[in-house]
């Protein structure tokens, strides 16, 4: 065990807090620990800091990390038992030689099994299988009281539907028991296309997504006018073996070849570069070189995890940091949808790859994100004067068109955002009392939310 | 906590009448705040209820800069009643007489604009340390770079006031509070009524405004108006004869 005194922030870099952070083992984790650590301002864990905002961290309290803990495959029941400090990069390095992939990935294998569940995550595709909480048989929970419980949507619907997308404030996850999904290859067959504006992307989506286990359309957040909304679209599959081989004679040796690269990582101190030329300049280019329509085979980094190849790439907007704004409207509200694309392009706020996506159903989770509808998210600089202004319009919006915001990509709502959005935050607060009742897991969102 | 954008939901003015410390509440305004806390020293006299800070609830509670002993209990007691204070204004101070006559006047006013700033900062940084985060703001004065002979007793508080702030700030590092040491010129307030405007004269709004650039900011330290920083940068190594030239 290892304790420290260190200033946290999310991934976006802003709002950072200072707090005790406890490096530990999962067997290190009892009550005893749990009552050293207790003082008026409470626990949170925190995985590898990618949620965006400050659901993990916790000012003048403590912060937890588990260290990585063993990864046991069962092959034939396609499940595997994983410690919650594991993420997914592990998991996926030991899965995918094996003939396995994750039932969900988000657009990046840094994040651990615990912030999965606890974000309830979602990948590119949520319209076909839902989302992470959806593909977890069992999870083991510390409780306030210092109790490991195990816990099945059976056992204890309650508790496992607020832990689901609760934010890691019913507990910290020490392990779980996830479903995958068997795979030929490991590399996955992609249609792309561009797309040359928002209206012609919907309709493109709306027809064509159930094709295809995966689809996301990549907007530019910076051109208006008939090009408003314009978009690489990629929908795609895992590819079998023989559509591997017919591609690529020689991939057929190792057909589950897993080794992703890695580019020198981003330097600290470098100043903002994602101006807004810089990202006009850098969005031509990138619609410029997509293919009007095209097949091709691409690996799992290319397809699900591109940032990943460049390390601590949340430098780029040096130091006032960033902010990803990601909501959800129902399909009805295209129009909703348009005026937002609009007012962002035309606010000279520099937006850098946008990303658009359908959702299918909800998982169950109390304070789970994705619910039918679109999706969008949006890279904003922090630093920039007038950006509280805009986002307060964008929320409103969202929430008259009966959407919400994604709490693990929360910087800046308001308690009055968050119960506009969801309908069955009464239910959640009811159930985190029963098994938090003196308010033992803590963090600045919930602080700043009123998630207690 | 503050929010992505730096929007506070509570903030604490220390010194709740002035002008100044009110402008900045209003530039500080958001969906985001919540709770305004002004600390005055006859609360019965503020009439919160014609006040408006956007959609904040508005507290007025007892406060004097004087009592050192109750500064403490104070900010626990608001901390206990309002949770984390996400920005702190310490905007109380007087500018007194100026003075060669006046010892006990003169030592008077040491009393509140610095013997008083010292207790609240330090039993403000030790909430703030407390809760990991949160941002202190001091305004201090331009009067305090370089003491002339019309007020040099307002200006030797807050040249205190001022070391104080900055010292206070490098300790704090590391802790997640910090400090924002303000330095306003001549503001048409009323702590300057009567009194002629200095050359490059603001209102409150306009020290306001460089407050809360500077918070999204993160600055250590704001000028207001901006332009001082470099006429006090000049002014600090004028000979003595041009400085008492300079002093009306």
């Amino acid at each position: 065990m290892r304790t420290r005194q260190q200033e946290l922030t999310g991934w976006g870099r802003t709002a950072p807090s200072n707090a005790t952070v406890v490096d530990l083992d999962e067997r290190e984790l009892d009550a005893r620990t749990l009552r050293d650590w207790s003082s008026d301002r409470g626990v949170i864990a925190r995985g590898m800091g990618r949620a965006y905002g400050d659901p993990a961290q916790n000012g003048g309290g403590t912060v937890v990390r588990l260290a990585p803990g063993p990864i046991v495959l069962d092959p034939a029941s396609a499940t595997v038992t994983v410690g919650a400090g594991v993420g997914l990069d592990e998991l996926m390095r030991h899965i995918v030689p094996r003939g396995f992939f994750v039932p969900v990935s988000p657009g990046t294998r840094f994040v651990t099994i615990g912030g999965a569940i606890a974000s309830d995550i979602h990948g590119k595709n949520h319209h076909a299988d839902g989302s992470f909480g959806s593909h977890v048989e069992s999870f083991t929970l510390m409780l306030a009281d210092g109790v490991r419980q195990a816990v099945t949507p059976m056992s204890d619907p309650d508790l496992w539907w607020a832990t689901v997308g609760g934010m890691g404030l019913t507990g910290i996850i020490t392990e779980a028991t996830v479903r995958l999904l068997p795979i030929e290859t490991s590399r996955c067959k992609v249609l792309t296309e561009r797309v040359p504006n928002l209206d012609a992307l919907l309709e493109r989506m709306t027809a064509g997504d159930h094709l295809h286990r995966y689809s996301v359309a990549w907007v530019d957040m910076v051109s208006t006018g008939s090009a408003l909304g314009r978009s690489v679209l990629t929908q795609g599959d895992h590819a079998d073996y023989d559509e591997l081989v017919a591609e690529h004679p020689r991939a057929g040796d190792d057909p589950l070849a897993f080794h992703p690269p890695q580019l020198p990582p981003v330097p600290p101190g470098v100043p903002n570069v994602l101006s807004r030329l810089a990202v006009r300049s850098f969005n031509e280019l990138w619609y410029r070189r997509a293919p009007r329509a095209r097949w091709s085979i691409e690996t799992i980094t290319g397809f699900f995890h591109p940032l990943d190849m460049i390390g601590h790439w949340n430098r780029l907007y040096g130091r006032a940091g960033f902010i990803q704004y990601q909501l959800v409207v129902p399909f009805e509200a295209v129009d909703t949808l348009r005026s937002i694309v609009e007012t962002v392009a035309l606010s000279g706020n520099a937006s850098f790859l946008a990303v658009l996506k359908r959702f299918g159903p909800e998982s169950g989770g109390m304070l789970s994100f994705p619910t039918p509808g679109w999706t969008l998210t949006l890279d904003l600089p922090a630093g920039v004067d007038g950006l509280g202004g805009l986002i307060a319009d964008l929320d409103r919006r969202v929430l008259d068109a009966g959407g919400r915001h994604y709490l693990a990509k929360d910087a800046t709502a308001t308690p009055e955002i968050i119960r506009g959005g969801y309908p069955r935050l009464d239910e959640w607060l009811a159930v985190r009392r029963r098994v938090d009742p003196s308010g033992v897991w803590m963090s600045d969102q919930a602080r700043r939310l009123d998630l207690y | 906590m503050n929010n992505a954008v730096k929007q506070p939901q509570t903030v604490l003015v220390l010194g709740g009448t002035s002008d100044i410390g009110r402008a900045i509440v209003s530039a500080l305004v958001s969906p985001a705040l919540r709770q305004v806390i002004l600390a005055v020293r006859h609360p019965g006299e503020v009439d919160v209820d014609s006040m408006t800070f956007g959609n904040a609830d508005i507290v007025a509670v007892a406060f004097d800069a004087k009592d050192v002993s109750s500064h403490e209990a104070l900010v626990a007691d608001l901390a206990d009643r309002f949770g984390d204070l996400d920005v702190v204004v310490q905007a109380f101070g007087q500018l007194g007489a100026a003075g060669l006559d006046d010892p006990v006047a003169a030592a008077e006013l040491a009393q509140v604009n610095y013997v008083g700033a010292v207790s609240t900062g330090l039993a403000v940084a030790g909430r703030l340390r407390a809760q990991g985060h949160g941002t202190l703001v001091v305004l201090s004065s331009v009067a305090g770079v370089r003491t002339r002979a019309s007020n040099f007793v307002y200006g030797s508080t807050k040249a205190g006031q001022d070391a104080f702030a900055t010292g206070l700030g490098h300790a704090l590092h590391g802790s997640g509070a910090k400090v924002m040491t303000v330095r306003p010129g001549f503001v048409r307030s009323a702590m300057t009524t009567g009194l002629d405007d200095a050359p490059f004269a603001v209102d409150p709004a306009d020290v306001a405004e460089a407050v809360a650039r500077g918070l999204r900011r993160g600055s250590a330290v704001v000028w207001a108006p901006g332009v001082l920083k470099i006429v006090f940068g000049l002014l600090r190594y004028a000979p003595d004869m041009v400085w008492r030239k300079l002093d009306r």
